[in-house]
């Protein structure tokens, strides 16, 4: 088979690029939105500036982020028609619906009132605008829910059945309802609010590193670590939960995830692989590093399998997934970053606890600040991970068990989806590129702290105030201070 | 039952008209002034201009967002077939689409603002011509076999008179957005967009006469349901109409009126919407597919309206209220956000 004349091997290689791409920018507006209602919320409620300059500041990066999402986003809403027309018409009574619901209640919702929280500081209430703050975040997360929605029911297909190839619906409520849409909607949910959060820590670590107002940027770390107490040992959880899920409803996908070929037996421990080459063409791994009985603890904390979890050459080759490296790597990874973070987390809890975190000494704990620096893209990493496990893992079924992947593509010259697909390769590196760019460089520039405060009637207190967000000062030399 | 059939593809027949109609209006300033700003001979002239879509342009553009999530959920064959046949125009209009959303951010940003001027003009440029192309192909016809799937070729929409009808758009964008322009700017920046405005509503008067015209001569089927009495007076009334609105609007442009222009190049692009959907209904891919063949269950129509629905006041109120809070003159505020 030649790759390049092959529209459904393109038509999917431009799906993955494109969704791989556009993920990368709702992540952080979705997680950082909710840290915007926070620190708006602390600005109005104790009058300090320095959370105004917090939410000032973060919304710089919030907007560059927001933008390359909406415009990564557009090519997503059509690429079901272009490149997936037989799939839109069988799955459009349920699937376009959702699509339609994240259109109308979540993406309307955050441009509506985006224009106000960016640019409503003066012309509004304070009210008024912090709720445009608010539905910002809640648009964006409705946006989460509804696309989850959508992909959990290709992943397990319910509330109605296949006619003639059509997906007819009998139950809306039971589709939306389906078995993998509460766990995948809590997992997404926190690995938005995770990522959010350590690259928000990462960047305020990389300040307190640099010695540039250690005190401002202690606060967002502060702010950050509380929250990750909880989040990151959730994730963990809500992460075993899903592994269990996707081991109930989609054996296949499971059998990829665990690189297993052979069936275990009910009733009885099982080896669970830790590292392993696998070898498809001749369906075993290569090598193995193995955790003797470790299998029957990782899916149901104890011994013995109650049920069989059966291997790949259970199911002909052409009823499961291929890349099952690409599958096993990817799930290792992500779960291996989603432990990292929770020990990172750990870490500082301890020195918090130990008092080694106040704003005189905290630029001190360089080991720790580096790694909360080096923690900043993990959690993109985990989530591109955790989606190429999804949705590769879901192979080779567009509509789980329903609509095969090769069924679901347009008959489209390939010269027409090459063509696009390399238009979309160039475009999106140039875009990275110049985002990563301009992202750094508004970092390198630092918040604004003598910024007038919005607040009319508050301008004596502010001389005080911005003092007291400077009370740590700039320590480089002038020069570097810009 | 058979009444609900027909009533529901209707409604939302209508109220994705309304999706589009809005989209058109809205995002066609947004792109006209865009494409103005590839005439512009200054940054600080550019600058203004931006800013005078900074707080909307999203808003604007998700309308298109909420019509394709919409159509596909309501049509879904249309959606595929459509989009399908269309692959070359829709990936046309994404990518200037994208080019022209990060322009606004990269270039508040950039030190060197000349490529993502360039990003912002001819994005926009871009997306009119391929909105253009597509809404000539569906004007055409789309070939289709007997299950209503794409059948014909990817480029058959490259032709002259959709080429006439995409240029057509592109100066209707550029008259709405000048006289959106001149409501939103003074001084010297307004006097020009004066003169563009009055060049615009010419040349997209002589492109709809041109449309008009051709229109019946060349397409048979359309030419049929045309003269058939009664829609043959309606289409007799729409010309005049719009010729007495033209009117209307270069007398108000001679007037320097400040608002009236944009108001009576909206009442233009109704009148011409309005048409056009005449020329549609009951098909959504002339002449091959009804609504009604191409409409989902009655159950998801349903399902829809109580979702989507009722959700549109509120999605009209709080996007006038984003305009209410941003009206007046645009000025130069220096730092974005
Ligand atoms: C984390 C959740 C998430 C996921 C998995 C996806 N998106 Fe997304 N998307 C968002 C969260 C989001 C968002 C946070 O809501 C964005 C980013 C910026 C914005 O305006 O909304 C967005 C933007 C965005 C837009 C532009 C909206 C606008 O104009 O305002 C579209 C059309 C889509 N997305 C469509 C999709 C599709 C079809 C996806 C599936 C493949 C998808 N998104 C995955
Ligand atoms: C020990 C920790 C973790 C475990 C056991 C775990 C487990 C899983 C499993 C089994 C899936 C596949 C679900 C499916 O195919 O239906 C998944 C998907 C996913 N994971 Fe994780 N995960 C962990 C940590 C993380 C972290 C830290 C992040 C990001 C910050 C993350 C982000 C995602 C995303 C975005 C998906 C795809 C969407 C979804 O299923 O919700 N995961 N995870
Ligand atoms: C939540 C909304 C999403 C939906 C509705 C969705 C839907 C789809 C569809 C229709 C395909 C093409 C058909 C197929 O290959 O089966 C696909 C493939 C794919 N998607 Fe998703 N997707 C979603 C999110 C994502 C995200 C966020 C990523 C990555 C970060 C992703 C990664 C992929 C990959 C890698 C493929 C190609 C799989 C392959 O062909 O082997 N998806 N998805």
């Amino acid at each position: 088979m030649n790759l390049f004349s092959d529209t459904v091997t393109l038509s999917r290689m431009q799906f993955a690029l494109t969704a791989i791409f556009h993920m990368l920018w709702p992540v952080l507006t979705t997680g950082m939105a909710i840290y915007l209602v926070v620190v708006e919320g602390l600005w109005l409620k104790t009058r300090n500036p320095n959370y105004y300059y917090h939410a000032r500041f973060w919304t710089k990066l919030y907007v560059l982020n927001f933008g390359i999402g909406v415009a990564s986003g557009l090519p997503m809403e059509f690429q079901f028609g272009t490149n997936w027309a037989p799939f839109s018409e069988a799955v459009g009574d349920f699937f376009g619906s959702i699509l339609g619901f994240e259109g109308a209640m979540a993406f309307m919702l955050e441009a509506g009132f985006l224009g106000i929280m960016l640019f409503g500081w003066e012309r509004v209430h304070p009210a008024i605008h912090y709720l445009a703050t608010i539905m910002v975040a809640f648009g964006a997360n409705l946006s989460t829910f509804w696309i989850l929605v959508a992909n959990s029911w290709m992943q397990t297909p319910s509330g109605g059945e296949m006619v003639n190839g059509k997906f007819v619906v009998n139950d809306y409520f039971q589709a939306i309802l389906n078995p993998f849409m509460a766990k995948s909607v809590s997992h997404m949910f926190l690995a938005t609010l995770e990522t959010s959060l350590f690259v928000i820590g990462g960047i305020s670590a990389w300040y307190i590193i640099n010695q540039r107002h250690q005190a401002f940027f202690a606060h967002s770390l502060k702010i950050v670590l509380a929250v990750a107490i909880a989040v990151t040992p959730l994730q963990i959880y809500v992460g075993h939960l899903s592994a269990e899920q996707v081991y109930r409803y989609q054996p296949t996908k499971l059998a990829a995830m665990e690189a297993k070929w052979e069936t275990s037996p009910a009733g009885q421990p099982a080896d669970w692989s830790l590292l392993a080459l696998p070898n498809e063409k001749r369906e075993f791994n290569s090598w193995e590093i193995t955790i003797p009985q470790g299998l029957g603890y990782v899916l149901e904390f104890k011994a013995n399998l109650s049920e069989p979890v059966q291997g790949l050459k259970e199911w002909p080759v052409n009823e499961r997934p291929k890349m099952v490296g690409l599958i096993y790597y990817s799930f290792r990874v992500m779960s291996g970053i989603g432990f990292f973070l929770a020990g990172l987390m750990v870490w500082s809890l301890l020195q918090w606890l130990m008092g080694n975190l106040s704003p005189e000494t905290i630029s001190q704990r360089k080991w720790l600040l580096r790694t909360w620096i080096l923690a900043a893209p993990l959690g993109y990493i985990a989530v591109e991970s955790g989606w190429i496990v999804r949705c590769v893992g879901r192979q080779p079924w567009t509509l789980y068990g329903e609509i095969r992947t090769v069924d679901a593509a347009s008959h489209l010259p390939a010269s027409n989806v090459l063509t696009s697909l390399i238009c979309f390769a160039v475009i999106y590196s140039m875009l990275f590129i110049a985002a990563l760019y301009f992202g750094s460089r508004i970092i390198r520039r630092g918040p604004k702290l003598d910024l007038p405060l919005p607040i009319p009637g508050l301008e004596d207190k502010v001389a005080m105030s911005t003092e007291q967000a400077n009370f740590v000062k700039d320590q480089r030399p002038l020069e570097a201070q810009q | 039952m058979d009444a609900l059939l027909h009533f529901l593809p209707q409604v939302w027949f209508v109220i994705l008209a309304l999706f589009l109609f809005l989209y058109v209006m809205l995002d066609g300033f947004d792109l006209g002034v865009g494409i103005l700003s590839l005439t512009s001979s200054n940054e600080e002239r550019r600058t203004l201009l931006m800013t005078s879509l900074g707080n909307i342009w999203d808003a604007n553009e998700t309308w298109l967002v909420l019509m394709g999530g919409g159509l596909f959920g309501a049509f879904p064959l249309a959606y595929g077939t459509i989009l399908n046949a269309l692959y070359i125009p829709i990936f046309i209009m994404i990518f200037g689409l994208i080019f022209r959303a990060v322009a606004f951010e990269f270039r508040e940003q950039a030190n060197n603002k000349i490529f993502w001027n360039f990003a912002f003009g001819i994005g926009s440029f871009l997306a009119a011509l391929g909105q253009g192309f597509a809404l000539g192909t569906v004007i055409q016809g789309i070939k289709v076999d007997a299950m209503g799937h794409f059948i014909g070729s990817t480029w058959d929409w490259l032709n002259w008179r959709n080429l006439l009808v995409a240029l057509t758009l592109i100066q209707g964008y550029v008259l709405i957005g000048s006289t959106y322009l001149i409501l939103k700017t003074e001084g010297e920046l307004q006097n020009t967009h004066y003169r563009t405005a009055k060049l615009a509503g010419i040349t997209t008067l002589l492109g709809a006469i041109l449309i008009t015209i051709t229109t019946p001569i060349f397409y048979e089927s359309l030419r049929d349901r045309l003269f058939s009495a009664p829609l043959v007076y309606i289409f007799a009334a729409i010309p005049i109409l719009g010729m007495v609105l033209v009117w209307l609007l270069l007398q108000s442009l001679n007037q320097r009126e400040e608002s009236t222009p944009f108001i009576w190049t909206i009442l233009i692009f109704l009148l011409s919407f309005i048409g056009l959907g005449l020329i549609v209904f009951p098909y959504i891919i002339p002449t091959e597919i009804t609504i009604y063949q191409a409409a989902a269950a009655p159950s998801a129509l349903v399902f829809m309206l109580i979702f989507i629905g009722f959700l549109i006041p509120v999605m009209l109120f709080y996007n006038i209220y984003n305009y209410v809070v941003f009206r007046g003159k645009v000025v130069n505020e220096g730092e974005g956000y």
